[in-house]
Parts: C-alpha cells; structure tokens; sequence
C-alpha cells in the first residue's frame, strides 16, 4: 500500500478533480460540525435555562417564608 | 425469562447514565475508524482508470447514504416501539434520529451530486434513487416539523411515529430502484454473500469508513437523545441536581 500522488500538490490537485473531492469533503465537515454544534448549543441553553427557573423558584420559596 | 431489562432499558435515567460513560469512548472509536477509513481512501486507495481521482467521493457518499436509510428504520422502529409499548424513551430517540438523518441524507444527495458533473458532465441529472432520496428528505423535514407543529407532546410524539412507519415504504424502494428502473447507481457492489465486485484495495478503507460512520451516527444519536431526555424529564429531581452540579463545580 502506498501513497497515490507524487507530491502533496498532486494530492490537493488530484489530477483535475481537486474542486469536486475537496468541495464534497469540506461540505461533508460543515454539515457534521453543524450538528455537533447545534447540539452544544442546545444543552447550554438547556441548562441556562434551567438554573433560571431554578433560581427563580427558590427566591420564590424564601419570599414566602 | 426477565424482562427487567427491557423496562431498564426504558428508562430514561438509566440510558443517560449509561451512556455518559460510553459516549466519550465511542465518539473516539468512531473519529479513529473515520480518519482511518478516509485517509486511506483519499490518499492510498488506486485511482479509478474510467473515473479518475473524484470516484475517492465514494468514501463519504456511500457511508453516508447507508446511514441515511438505516437512520430512517431506527428511526421507524423507535416510532413503533413507541407505539407499542408506550416507552417515552423510544420516541425521544425517534426524535433526535430525525435532523441527523436529514443530515445524512442532505450530504449524500450533496456529494452525490458533486460527483456526477466530472462523471457524467452534467448537473441537471435524476434517476429514481436520486428522487427516492430526495422524498427521503423531504419525510425526515416532515417529521421534523410535525414535532414542532404539536402543543401536546403525545399526540407530536404519535403523530410522527405514524408519518416515520408510513414513509418507510421509501427505505425498499431506494434499494431496489437500480434494480427496477434504468439507473445511473450501478447495482449494489458490495454484497454480503458471494464476491463484491469492488476490488478490495478500495473496498478495505470503504468498509472501515461505512462503520466509522455507523459509530459516528450512534454517537450523534445519543448526544442528541440526552439533551431531549433532559428536556422531558426536567422535573425530576436527577435532572435538577445534574443542573446544580453543573454551575456548581
């Protein structure tokens, strides 16, 4: 097994099909790192929502002491 | 014959402990077999002699359109499940399959398409698996939105459970569509029994790829189930403490 192109150049041109394999890569990655992050993004605002509520109920619970 | 754990596995405490200690691991085991399995294919896989260097497309877009269709069954299968044995986990699952799986399929329809215009010089092509993908989409967008549409969520839950087993008729007919209709898709290479007609410099860093994906797919899976799990059970005291812990680290 060994290694397809002649150079690192060769590589990123690939032989004239440069665009088409690297622009479905790169896609490829935007896609995945958007669902990564829309996940992040949903549990932080989970859980800043809930330390809110939270807070919010226990100042309620002292104000009717 | 037990089925404790059968009712374990349908609760929902109990998933999400379970996989906080799993997650970390597999999403290492899936970024490793990925890595592997594409810089194998794009580096040290031969050039194809009719195709050229854009058939190395191949490394993404299969993975990717199998994880597409097996996403829809498990997504179906959690819907029934649901159904069935009214486990609110199960259609937490079918939930989170949902934007993964429309994922999946956006970026097989994509890369699929960018491979076509070297190979085939032209862009405005479709062929039956093309369109069956695209309804594909279109199904997992509907569910998406169904969940959303619903006040009560019950009736979401139900109501997509329903649209994901009716659409699953659409999973057959991708497959069987290279064989039924005249095609541009070759008819399946890799095949379970008998010799795949890939040859196996190329088809070694596709397999590797195809579970990389898999593991990849499960890891998303269950990264999204938890967040709904937190969600839905917000009222219970596990969940409140995990909150307080977690700002008071």
């Amino acid at each position: 097994m060994q290694f397809q192109f002649d150079s690192l150049m060769d590589f990123w041109l690939m032989d004239g099909h440069g665009p088409y394999v690297w622009s479905a890569y790169a896609i490829t990655f935007v896609v995945l790192g958007v669902l990564v992050i829309g996940a992040r993004m949903q549990r932080r605002l989970f859980l800043q929502r809930q330390r809110k509520a939270l807070r919010l109920a226990e100042q309620q619970l002292k104000q009717n002491r | 014959m037990s089925w404790q754990w059968f009712h374990r596995l349908g609760s929902p405490r109990w998933f999400y402990e379970k996989t906080s200690v799993w997650l970390p691991w597999l999403t290492l085991v899936a970024g490793l077999l990925v890595l592997v399995g594409l810089v194998w294919g794009l580096g040290f896989a031969p050039i194809e002699h009719k195709q050229g260097n854009s058939y190395r497309i191949i490394y993404i877009h299969v993975p990717v359109a199998f994880m597409a269709q097996a996403g829809y069954i498990i997504m179906a299968i959690c819907g029934a499940i649901g159904l069935i044995w009214k486990m609110k986990l199960s259609f937490m699952v079918m939930k989170s399959a949902a934007p993964i799986g429309a994922a999946m399929t956006f970026i097989a329809l994509i890369t699929g398409y960018i491979w076509g215009v070297p190979t085939w010089g032209d862009w405005r092509i479709l062929d039956a698996r093309i369109v069956f993908m695209m309804i594909l989409l279109f199904l997992y967008f509907g569910i998406i939105v169904l969940q959303a549409a619903f006040v009560n969520r019950d009736s979401a839950d139900k109501a997509c459970a329903v649209l994901a087993l009716a659409g699953s008729v659409n999973i057959p007919i991708i497959q069987k569509s290279v064989d039924w209709w005249y095609s541009l898709h070759q008819p399946a290479s890799i095949k379970f029994s008998g010799k795949s007609a890939i040859d196996p410099s190329m088809l070694y860093p596709l397999l590797i790829s195809v579970i990389g994906f898999y593991c990849l797919y499960l890891v998303m899976l269950l990264i999204y189930t938890r967040i709904e799990i937190l969600r839905r059970e917000q009222r219970t005291q596990w969940v409140k403490d995990l909150v307080a812990q977690h700002y008071h680290k």
